[in-house]
Order: structure tokens, then C-alpha cells, then sequence
């Protein structure tokens, strides 16, 4: 029975539904595309179905759809101040976008966009690429003076200004790992509990009662998934508004 | 040493990584608590902060765990 199941890694696995070549590409339409879709569809109908019909007391769709705007709008007011709220459209479709490729990865049969470090470290650039972009045109040449911190003696900058470059450049990498360990690792450990479950029930007679014991471990890991799914989503939306925060106001922390 | 076998050792050390990403959010829930009993007031306003130091932290170990993935699987 047991070369019947698949492995834990196999449900990574990006497979065409409308293959599609163009020139060297490979553009073809697969599950990650589906999926992804899916969650921009999902995004959609959930905010505007939600306030389709605004009431001044709102419904209960209304008042999640509400909470949701407000929870990250506090968020980004928090870490980057008033001067942040600029770009609050950017952190809120961020935040939305990652939240609902994690919550539709826990369907089963589903498919996880956010679980390929490509699809994250994508979303990672455009934050990155953005806050150079912002503090180059806020403060000109003088962005460059976030590598040298405050109130630092200065015989130590030859060594603190290497290791701010660093850390800013590895910001990216940070930024899309996390995400993608995130839901690479919980999908993954289901995916061996599952495994278990099935090779113990397997075992025919009194032994399948030992299936119990993983099933009870998936259930609660999947309890667990729930929480980091929305967990990591809010991390990628504060992290990015800190980093924002650092093009906008450079020195002064809010 | 075959190779093979060295991968696998590589592998295991590589998820040593979680013993830090463990010390660390017993650390945060450790430290949430002790502050949260002597000021249980403020507590509420913390949750945030507290669920976000130990999602930054659990990353740390997984990052140990994207090592060894890569190290089994190329």
C-alpha cells in the first residue's frame, strides 16, 4: 500500500492546465496561475460583495470587510505615520493578495501560490524595488544616510555602515523566505502526518487504531496553518510599511 | 563518506536551526507572560507585537528547514 502514496513534496508540483510557448516561454496557464486567480477573484468579491449594500450598521460581511480595512490601516498609520497612509493601497492589495493565497492553500486538493519562493520573492522585489525607488525621490542623495545610523561614534562606522548595506540588501531575501518557508514547512508537515494516518490505518486489526494519534496531530496543524496563514500575511504588511517607513521618514520612527 | 550520506548529516544538522527559533519563542511567551501578570492592564495592547515577534522568530528556524530542503532536494 505504501508506494501509493504520494510524497509530501508532490503537491508543490506546478502542472500546465492550458499549455501555452510563446517563443522560448512557457507561459501555460498551471494551478499556480488558477489559484492565484482565484484569490484575486476571492479578494474581490469578498470587499466589494461586502460593501455592496453599505449600511451605516453594518452587516456581519460588511463589518469583516471593515475590520479588515481598518486593521491595516492602523497598521500602516503605526509604522509609517500619516505620510505612510500614501501607499496604504499598495500594503492593503499586498496583504490581501497573501492572506487569500494562504487561506485558499488550506482547501485540500488546493494548491498554495505563496508556498514558491519565486511568487514571494516577486512580491518581496516590488516592495524593495519601491522603497528605493520612494527614498530616492523624497530625499534625493541623501536616502544614502539611512546606513549611517544616528549617534554612532565614528571610528565604529567602518564596520556599522557595511553591515546596515547588508542587512538592507538582504531585506528581499528575508522578506519572500519567511512567507514561503512559512507555508512551505506547515504544508509540508500535513502532508507527513497524512502519511502516517494512512500507513497506520493500513496495518489492518487493532495497529489501524494507532491512525488516531497523527489524525488528531493534522487537525491540530491544520488549526496551527490557520493561524500562520493569516499571521504571515500581517508580517509581510507591517514589514513592508517599516520598510516604507525608513524611505519616507528615513531617520524619525514612528 | 559516501556522499549520499553526507547530504542526509548535512540535512539533520541544517533543522538544528529550530533549537534557536524554540529558545526564541520561549523567550517571547516567557517574557509576554511574566510582563503580562505584573501589568495585566497593558497586556491587551501588547498582543500584537507579541504575535508578530513570534512569527518573525519561528522564520528564523524555518529558514534552517528551507536549508535542509535544499540541501535534500538538489
Amino acid at each position: 500500500m505504501l508506494h501509493q502514496i504520494a510524497g509530501p513534496m508532490e503537491q508543490f508540483v506546478i502542472k500546465p492546465i492550458v499549455p501555452l510557448h510563446v517563443g522560448g516561454l512557457d507561459l501555460s496557464f498551471s494551478n499556480t496561475s488558477l489559484w492565484m486567480a482565484l484569490a484575486v477573484a476571492g479578494v474581490t468579491i469578498f470587499l466589494t460583495m461586502g460593501m455592496a449594500r453599505a449600511a451605516l450598521v453594518p452587516g456581519r460581511w460588511q463589518s469583516m470587510a471593515e475590520m479588515t480595512y481598518e486593521f491595516i490601516a492602523n497598521t500602516v498609520r503605526q509604522n509609517a505615520g500619516e505620510a505612510g497612509m500614501k501607499f496604504f493601497p499598495l500594503i492593503f492589495t499586498l496583504f490581501m493578495f497573501v492572506l487569500f493565497c494562504n487561506l485558499f492553500g488550506l482547501l485540500p486538493y488546493s494548491f498554495t501560490p505563496t508556498s514558491h519562493i519565486i511568487v514571494t520573492f516577486a512580491l518581496a522585489m516590488l516592495v524593495f524595488i519601491t522603497v528605493i525607488v520612494v527614498g530616492l525621490l523624497r530625499h534625493g542623495l541623501h536616502f544614502f544616510s539611512l546606513f549611517v545610523p544616528g549617534g554612532v561614534p565614528g571610528w565604529l562606522l567602518p564596520i556599522i555602515v557595511p553591515i546596515e548595506i547588508i542587512s538592507f540588501l538582504s531585506r528581499p531575501i528575508s522578506l519572500s523566505v519567511r512567507l514561503f518557508a512559512n507555508m512551505l514547512a506547515g504544508h509540508t508537515m500535513l502532508k507527513v502526518f497524512a502519511t502516517f494516518v494512512v500507513s497506520r490505518g493500513a496495518a489492518g486489526g487493532i495497529m489501524s487504531a494507532g491512525a488516531i494519534l497523527p489524525l488528531l496531530g493534522i487537525v491540530a496543524v491544520t488549526a496551527l496553518e490557520f493561524l500562520v496563514a493569516a499571521l504571515q500575511a500581517y508580517v509581510f504588511a507591517v514589514l513592508t510599511s517599516i520598510y516604507l517607513n525608513d524611505a519616507i521618514n528615513l531617520h524619525e520612527h514612528h | 563518506m559516501e556522499a549520499e550520506a553526507a547530504k542526509f548529516i548535512g540535512a539533520g544538522l541544517a533543522s538544528l536551526a529550530l533549537l534557536g527559533a524554540g529558545i526564541g519563542i520561549g523567550n517571547i511567551f516567557g517574557n509576554f507572560l511574566s510582563g503580562a501578570l505584573r501589568n495585566p492592564g497593558a497586556a491587551a495592547s501588547q498582543n500584537g507585537n507579541l504575535l508578530l515577534g513570534f512569527a518573525l522568530c519561528e522564520a528564523t528556524g524555518l529558514f534552517g528547514l528551507v536549508l535542509a530542503f535544499v540541501i535534500l532536494f538538489t
